[in-house]
């Protein structure tokens, strides 16, 4: 135990005393956070849209007053007829146009089905989606409200609510996946290269002639990992918090167990990488393209999992980062408690076993 | 037996490192292993310390088989890898006390053992390691190798890239070490080093070519060697290259090492012949045989 603790304690030198390294560590998720929070957002404000009105009646009025109160449209233009559409769609500041059939209340109140057009200028394909999306759920909302009154007669209250995220805050959608980033980052890249770092200074050599056992120099390398990424995990959390204000439904302590077990997720990849790998640029390499790509792109971070092709979507199942995602987005967003999120804690559990194993099978005990 | 290797055989693809070596290594015996690189003799360190498998052969440290025992080997031994591989970016008593750590020991336990090197760095122990010099940091790797009063040393290339005078104080400690009981298999390119081993191998592309002592290896040499000077060294060389009576002519410092073909050879002959090509202040005279010699001749 002492021997361990002995490593431990060389471990914490070397990180201590690579000030950049140190620096990108803990300087990292701080600008990520913000980055993603202000700058890079797909929140929309104000979009210029235009009406198309077949009908006119008492129900279109509502709704189209109903969207122009809202902040994120204005209402910028009143067309009449079909032709039109792309002529303002030419000019380029109309982002969608909003086309309501013909006899809009009487096929809803006859039918119970009336139909909206949404056109979307989908140049850009991003903003196009959020504006599809918030018009349909201003819609939905409507009609929530339409069948409520219908039931309990008197009782329109027009409100606006959109599930788990009420002001359609896009950091709120950003968080759990930048700290999935950052925690797959700081424990994969970091351990793979410092694990790399001694087989090509040659210390391995060394360790290997020593009665230190292999999985004591892999225990020794990761401990201090965790624990770096465990506080990078609370400063995210923090940020969150006070600058976003980002409410944490769930519960804190589910929240940390879930980060601690991905953590060690990721660790385990790392330890992976760092048998096949023989220098530290060929581990960072293999951790950035090998890991990073795969959790931004296929994790559902930033591209919803449902509208890649089909190939993806399975393979989109053996990323840890994607399964993290969905119980942190739970346990912050929604609240869930385990009971919810069992299955995908049971899958990261067992990828993590799987990588663990593969990596003392082929941890080396000597150099080839 | 501390050391014992039989017809150890080792490949890197194609490459034939290692062909078929044995040797034997006494007790508190100071073994060298001589030869230029690319000898194999860093593949015969790795598969003693056990860090490499051999294809043929077996080998066994302190009676421990390096293959089967290779735990009790890890424990028992001290080694020094050719390259400087110790934490750079630890201060020297740092890094002494994280070998002492790992080995299960203190600085304090074993002082005694490693006082006469480490007094030599002590004034530096809050330095980090990798800014020390060559020598320092080869005293330091001796240092941390030692800390856990090793059965056996294993010291690749320990004075390769150090200065003379710090190559002279490295033999000598080791010198000293010996006489704690502790084996020292240590490994060179330097010629001159190997005299001051109890007993040496001479090694080149993976082939042994001799284990004696090195009174015993010099005195082994076949041939009566002059040692030859005039004032244009260069030609001399290329003179007694084409001279008909040349056996081996290899420079040795300022004076050419020349062995004959004719066994009744007299250096009278070779004065004439030189002073014919134009030489001036002509010296031929008798000398001993060295180690460099038997090694060239033996690897001819």
């Amino acid at each position: 135990m002492k021997r361990f603790i002995g490593f431990i304690q060389k471990e914490f030198y070397h990180i201590l005393r690579d000030r950049r390294s140190l620096f990108i560590l803990f300087g990292m998720p701080i600008v990520q956070v913000l980055l993603f929070g202000f700058a890079i957002t797909n929140e929309i404000n104000n979009v210029d849209i235009a009406i198309l009105d077949h009908s006119k009646d008492a129900t279109t009025k509502e709704i189209i007053a109903k969207i122009s109160a809202s902040k994120y449209f204005s209402i910028k233009q009143v067309i009449d007829n079909e032709a039109s559409i792309e002529k303002v769609f030419k000019k380029g500041k109309i982002k969608a146009v909003l086309n309501f059939e013909k006899d809009f209340s009487k096929k809803l109140i006859t039918d119970n089905k009336a139909t909206i057009q949404i056109l979307t200028d989908a140049t850009d394909p991003n903003t196009a989606n959020t504006i599809s999306n918030y018009t349909t759920s201003i819609l939905k909302n409507y009609q929530q409200d339409l069948n409520r009154g219908i039931q309990l007669s008197y009782q329109i209250e027009p409100k606006v609510r959109l599930a788990y995220n009420p002001e359609l805050k896009s950091v709120f959608m950003f968080v759990p996946g930048v700290m999935t980033v950052i925690l797959m980052l700081v424990s994969a890249m970091m351990t793979s290269i410092s694990i790399t770092r001694e087989k090509e200074l040659g210390t391995m050599e060394i360790l290997l002639v020593s009665p230190l056992k292999p999985f004591q120099v892999i225990i020794g390398k990761v401990v201090p990992y965790i624990l770096l990424a465990v506080i990078n995990a609370i400063v995210i959390i923090l940020l969150s918090l006070f600058v976003f204000k980002m409410p944490v439904q769930g519960s804190f302590m589910l929240l940390g167990a879930e980060s601690i077990l991905f953590i060690i997720n990721a660790l385990s990849l790392g330890i992976l990488i760092s048998t096949i790998a023989s220098s530290q640029q060929t581990a960072m390499m293999a951790s950035l393209m090998g890991l990073m790509l795969p959790v931004i792109l296929l994790s559902g971070f930033i591209f919803p999992i449902s509208s890649m092709p089909l190939p993806l979507q399975i393979l989109s199942n053996i990323i840890p980062a994607k399964w993290f995602i969905i119980i942190i987005k739970g346990i912050m967003l929604k609240g869930v408690g385990l009971n919810f999120i069992w299955k995908e804690t049971l899958i990261l559990i067992g990828m993590t076993l799987f990588f663990i194993t593969i990596s003392i099978k082929k941890y080396k005990i000597r150099l080839e | 037996m501390s050391i014992i290797v039989k017809n150890i055989s080792k490949s890197y693809g194609q490459v034939k490192a290692l062909d078929d070596i044995s040797l034997e290594v006494r007790p508190g015996e100071l073994f060298g292993l001589i030869g230029p690189d690319g000898a194999g003799k860093t593949t015969l360190f790795r598969i003693l310390t056990t860090l490499l498998l051999p294809n043929e052969g077996t080998a066994s440290v302190n009676g421990f088989d390096i293959v089967k025992d290779y735990k009790s080997i890890r424990n028992n031994v001290g080694y020094m890898p050719g390259r400087f591989s110790l934490y750079q970016d630890l201060t020297v008593e740092e890094n002494l006390r994280f070998f002492a750590t790992i080995f299960g020991t203190t600085i304090k336990e074993n002082y005694d053992l490693i006082r006469d090197i480490y007094v030599q760095i002590e004034p530096f122990k809050n330095r980090r390691a990798g800014r020390l010099s060559g020598g320092m940091k080869q005293k330091l790797a001796l240092s941390c190798a030692l800390i856990h009063k090793p059965k056996v040393l294993f010291l690749d290339e320990p004075t390769t890239g150090v200065d003379p005078v710090s190559r002279k104080e490295f033999w000598e400690m080791l010198k000293r070490l010996q006489k704690q009981n502790i084996t020292i298999f240590v490994s060179t390119p330097y010629m001159d080093e190997a005299e001051l081993c109890d007993k040496i191998a001479l090694i080149t592309d993976g082939k042994i070519l001799q284990i004696n002592t090195p009174e015993a290896i010099k005195a082994s040499f076949p041939k009566k060697i002059y040692k030859v000077r005039s004032s244009e060294t260069f030609k001399l060389i290329q003179d007694l290259g084409t001279y008909n009576k040349t056996h081996s002519a290899y420079p040795f410092g300022e004076y050419i090492h020349f062995t004959s073909t004719q066994s009744d050879f007299q250096p009278s002959e070779l004065i004439d012949y030189l002073k014919a090509n134009k030489h001036n202040q002509i010296e031929v005279l008798e000398t001993n045989a060295t180690i460099e010699d038997t090694f060239m001749e033996l690897s001819k």
